[in-house]
């Protein structure tokens, strides 16, 4: 049975396709109230007064509270798992706001009644006398001197500050032939989950509280509803259901969690909250919102000595889960696969009256790839090279690396991935049509872009990470138990969210087990099924639980073999085993099968003096370093210079994640988070207004891309296996998305570089393009007229 | 309230309704079949396609009373004596879901689109879909299982 590395269709695709996904919302619980929160209209204003009375009075309406109604029900407030720095500012963050609302959607009450309808009919019937206070949405105007406050107590709207430095940049940087400096702007995203978050809680006949939510993360949120709440960890049971996408935006402990936890512990009652997709723009966390300066030092034939990055990263209005250390999860990775002799890195946390940022795909890395493979390419540009030239003779090239930033890269290839995304899109060919077209005058002109990429996963090694004050650890737990007749049921720490685990995980236990996958039940997302575990975030599942899937069925074959040894009298050394059959070494008749001895280990009668009965084991797997997926993505572009219209015409993405379980779920994964990552470059983009409204908040007017906007995507892989576990993987969640943004905007850049134009903010919309392109014409002319 | 009778996968339905009643809430909170998700409020996503009269229609867009003697097909009335409709089992062997949220509406969409163009290039069914979105799969794989279907 070799399942690793097969196509194995999904073992999760009958019921989502014949209209039986468990999503929240889903789920019928007999007399379920619904609830539904009233939130602020205002990005920053005092709240005098809410008045719940009328909506009491209304239709079908059980309770409504105000936030002073519910505070002590969660002394405290909701929790942030990362105090990045010491000089961090955490503001209490109620999930019921009290003094004042700080972004446009923070809930001010809640309405429960007997049905949807009527609670949001009565939701309207909340009066809320708001004084507003004047909103500051950008994070360099909310660090400016006399910016409004967003908290009281958080002086300039500082949040943290928070460095890395390694080597004498300072000195590099002053005998550097060559410096370019950049600016860019990753603008805010709307993570966008197709499933609208929900959540139901139930207490249950003994007094556990049932919470059934769209998480990715059940176990972690038990431990914080625990720590939040006061209830004994014990008495909580959460439930991850089939939830409908995450992206990182359903890692975490929101407001409307503790809200139906209050409610159906006061009113006795199951009540569920189920988000509106408009609601959701304002009350999910968004991604990204950075402004970031990175310059490079260089000498003069191109090679990159030292980098320097200065972030100023929006916070939003209150930090959540990980909120301030996003921007660290990309702090190591701004020389990109680079080998450079200094690093300077530093970021500023800043409070603004917006929706509060946090992980999206990528998180961190997607920011960090982005400025690098821009300013790789600027640097190409003012020294008149090749920007595949100029990538080659800066690749870290011998592993384990060592990298400036001071982690160690395990291993890689990246010449191997280059050198395949050239092949594989015809770089000369492209580069000829690109010149011809040029030379045409041609009203769509081609550009070509690249980015190649390394990132880090798996969010990993639980030491670094309480090195960086990070609140947990980064190991994942998993089970495997072989049943009496052979089936084999593995519980997984980790939860899956259309990541295809049930099929993936089943493969590694198969192949090992000598099982049919059919014959492996997957068991994950509910504490009271798998009480332990760290959750789905990352690229972690693979190249953390995966990697503990496959010592706990190591731990299995072990324990088989002793009981084998005994039954058929032999030394444990004299087995041979294959595929789930072990062999007495010269005699191949003498055998028994793992199946035979679960079997024997259940019913007990003949096991090894001491040997417990019962065949599972568990593994807890704490990574010795993050994994380091890597790879090179090319996009080519058509850009309307009369227009400013950019199509996406080619994609190439050649990934290295190591071992590959399942190609097809591996290549899903990454055309996935193509499609994200491009849709920064070209669509995607929450937008404020100066008074802090959303102005995009809905699928309206913020742009995810469909089928019609996109092409068809060509990959294809390396495989460098990681030598740091022994499956050899590396994690492929957010490849797409770190890897495609850059490629995309250079792609742009290219096709206009030679009008002169060297900057375009994202998302590189028909409108910015043409104003770029009309700018460098002007300045082109104005330079003419002074010659 | 609204008296109607609706057909719904072949069964007929008789129920009272809001006159404001959503046609996919009275499919999924009053008749069960939750297989039609609501992934937005502006008809925008798609998630909510069902079919009326055969033909694909976002029932987040259409009140209850609307589809009153007509007949709706939702995603649990596809399947035929347990064999999955082509579109379905295109779906499943090309890996064209992840998270499984949007597919309902997805596979709706494609039923219908291939009814009416049975041979259609990947350009047109990328423009077909394009009232139905997705967040997981980047599209890639539900246009090859499209036309896959279309093959089949």
């Amino acid at each position: 049975m070799a399942a690793i590395g097969e196509a194995v269709l999904r073992k999760e695709d009958a019921r989502l396709l014949t209209g039986q996904g468990r999503y929240v919302d889903n789920l019928r619980t007999a007399g379920t109230l619904h609830a539904v929160v009233v939130r602020s209209p205002y990005a920053h204003a005092r709240i005098d007064r809410v008045d719940v009375s009328a909506a009491l009075a209304a239709d079908g309406v059980v309770a409504a509270f105000t936030g002073a109604d519910l505070a002590d029900a969660w002394p405290g407030g909701l929790p942030c798992f990362w105090p990045v720095s010491d000089d961090i500012k955490m503001p209490t963050h109620l999930p019921l706001a009290t003094d004042k609302a700080r972004f446009a959607g923070d809930g001010v009450a809640v309405v429960v009644a007997e049905s949807r309808a009527q609670a949001k009919d009565a939701a309207e019937l909340v009066t809320v006398d708001y004084q507003p206070l004047p909103a500051v949405t950008d994070v360099e105007r909310a660090l400016a001197p006399n910016a409004p406050l967003v908290h009281d107590d958080v002086p300039g709207n500082r949040c943290f500050t928070w460095s890395l430095v390694t080597g004498e940049p300072e000195r590099v940087f002053a005998e550097a032939d060559v410096t370019v400096s950049c600016r860019f702007r990753q603008q805010r995203l709307i993570p966008a989950a197709m499933e609208p978050r929900g959540t139901l809680c139930e207490i249950s006949a003994a007094g556990d509280v049932v919470v059934t939510t769209s998480t990715q993360a059940p176990h972690i949120l038990r431990t914080a509803f625990s720590l939040v709440l006061g209830i004994p960890e014990a008495k909580i049971r959460v439930i991850a259901p089939d939830v409908g996408g995450g992206f990182g935006s359903k890692v975490e402990v929101y407001a409307e969690d503790m809200i139906v936890i209050a409610l159906a512990r006061k009113l006795g009652r199951p009540v569920k909250w189920t988000e509106e997709r408009s609601e959701g723009c304002l009350a999910t966390i968004h991604g990204r919102d950075v402004v970031q300066e990175i310059e490079l030092a260089a000498t003069s034939d191109g090679k990159i000595r030292a980098v320097r990055t200065r972030l100023k990263a929006a916070m939003g209005a209150y930090l959540q889960a990980v909120t301030p250390g996003v921007p660290l999860l990309g702090a190591w990775l701004y020389a990109g696969c680079y080998d450079v002799d200094a690093y300077d890195f530093h970021c500023t946390g800043v409070f603004t009256t917006t929706t509060p940022t946090d992980a999206y795909r990528g998180a961190g890395r997607p920011e960090a790839t982005y400025a690098i493979e821009r300013a790789i390419d600027a640097l190409a540009r003012k020294l008149g090279r090749d920007p595949v030239e100029i990538r080659r003779l800066n690749f870290i090239d011998e592993f384990p690396a060592d990298i400036a930033s001071g982690l160690q890269i395990d291993s890689g290839d990246y010449h191997a991935a280059l050198d395949r995304a050239l092949e594989l899109i015809g770089y000369e060919e492209v580069r000829r049509e690109q010149a011809e077209r040029r030379s045409r005058g041609d009203v769509k002109q081609l550009g070509i872009g690249l980015s190649t990429y390394v990132e880090m996963c798996g969010l990993a090694p639980s030491r670094i990470l309480g090195a960086l004050k990070y609140g947990a650890g980064g190991w994942e737990s998993l089970s495997v138990r072989v049943l009496p007749t052979g089936t084999v049921q593995v519980m997984s720490g980790t939860t899956p969210h259309g990541q295809g685990h049930a099929t993936t995980f089943s493969q590694i236990v198969a192949d090992r087990l000598g099982v049919d996958v059919a014959d492996v039940e997957f068991l994950a997302g509910d504490t009271a099924v798998v009480p332990t575990g760290m959750d789905t975030y990352g690229s972690r599942s693979l190249p953390v639980g995966g990697v503990a899937l496959y010592h706990a069925t190591d731990k299995v074959i072990a324990k088989a073999r002793r009981i084998v040894a005994h039954q058929l009298e032999a030394s444990e050394d004299d087995l041979e085993y294959e595929a789930g059959r072990f062999s007495v070494k010269g005699s191949p008749d003498k055998a028994m099968t793992v199946k035979e001895a679960a079997f024997a280990a259940w019913a007990a009668h003949n096991l090894p003096d001491g040997l417990e009965p019962g065949l599972e084991a568990t593994h807890v797997y704490d990574p010795p370093n993050f994994s380091w997926p890597a790879g090179c993505h090319i996009a080519v572009v058509d850009v309307d210079t009369e227009t400013g219209e950019v199509e996406l015409t080619r994609y190439v993405a050649v990934d290295d994640v190591g071992t590959v379980i399942n190609p097809m779920i591996v290549d899903g994964q990454v055309h996935g988070g193509i499609a994200q990552g491009v849709a920064q470059a070209l669509w995607e983009e929450a937008v404020y207004d100066e008074d802090g409204n959303l102005v995009t908040g809905s699928l309206l007017n913020y742009l995810v891309p469909s089928a019609a906007e996109l092409p068809s995507f060509v990959l294809d892989r390396t495989v460098t296996p990681s030598p740091t576990n022994p499956l050899g993987v590396k994690g492929v969640g957010e490849t797409g998305t770190i890897a495609s943004t850059p490629a995309v905007v250079n792609a742009v850049l290219d096709a206009l570089s030679h009008l002169g134009v060297t900057d375009i903010d994202m998302p590189t919309t028909p409108e910015r393009v043409w104003r770029a392109i009309q700018e460098a014409s002007a300045s082109a002319a104005d330079q003419g007229g002074e010659r | 309230m609204r008296q109607i009778a609706v057909t719904v996968n072949g069964r007929r339905q008789e129920a009272e309704v809001e006159p404001r009643q959503l046609l996919v809430y009275f499919l999924r909170e009053q008749l069960g079949l939750t297989g039609t998700n609501v992934g937005c409020d502006t008809s925008s996503c798609g998630s909510c396609t069902v079919l009326l009269d055969g033909e694909s229609v976002k029932s987040c867009t259409l009140l209850a009373v609307q589809a009153d003697g007509h007949e709706v097909t939702t995603i649990e009335g596809l399947a035929t004596d347990g064999a999955l409709h082509p579109v379905q089992q295109a779906f499943h062997e090309n890996h064209a879901l992840q998270c499984g949220f949007c597919t309902p509406g997805m596979v709706m969409a494609a039923v219908s689109y291939l009814k009416e163009n049975p041979k259609p290039t990947e350009s047109e069914v990328r423009h077909a879909l394009e009232g139905n979105l997705c967040r997981c799969t980047g599209y890639h794989n539900i246009v090859k299982a499209v036309l896959a279907a279309a093959e089949a």
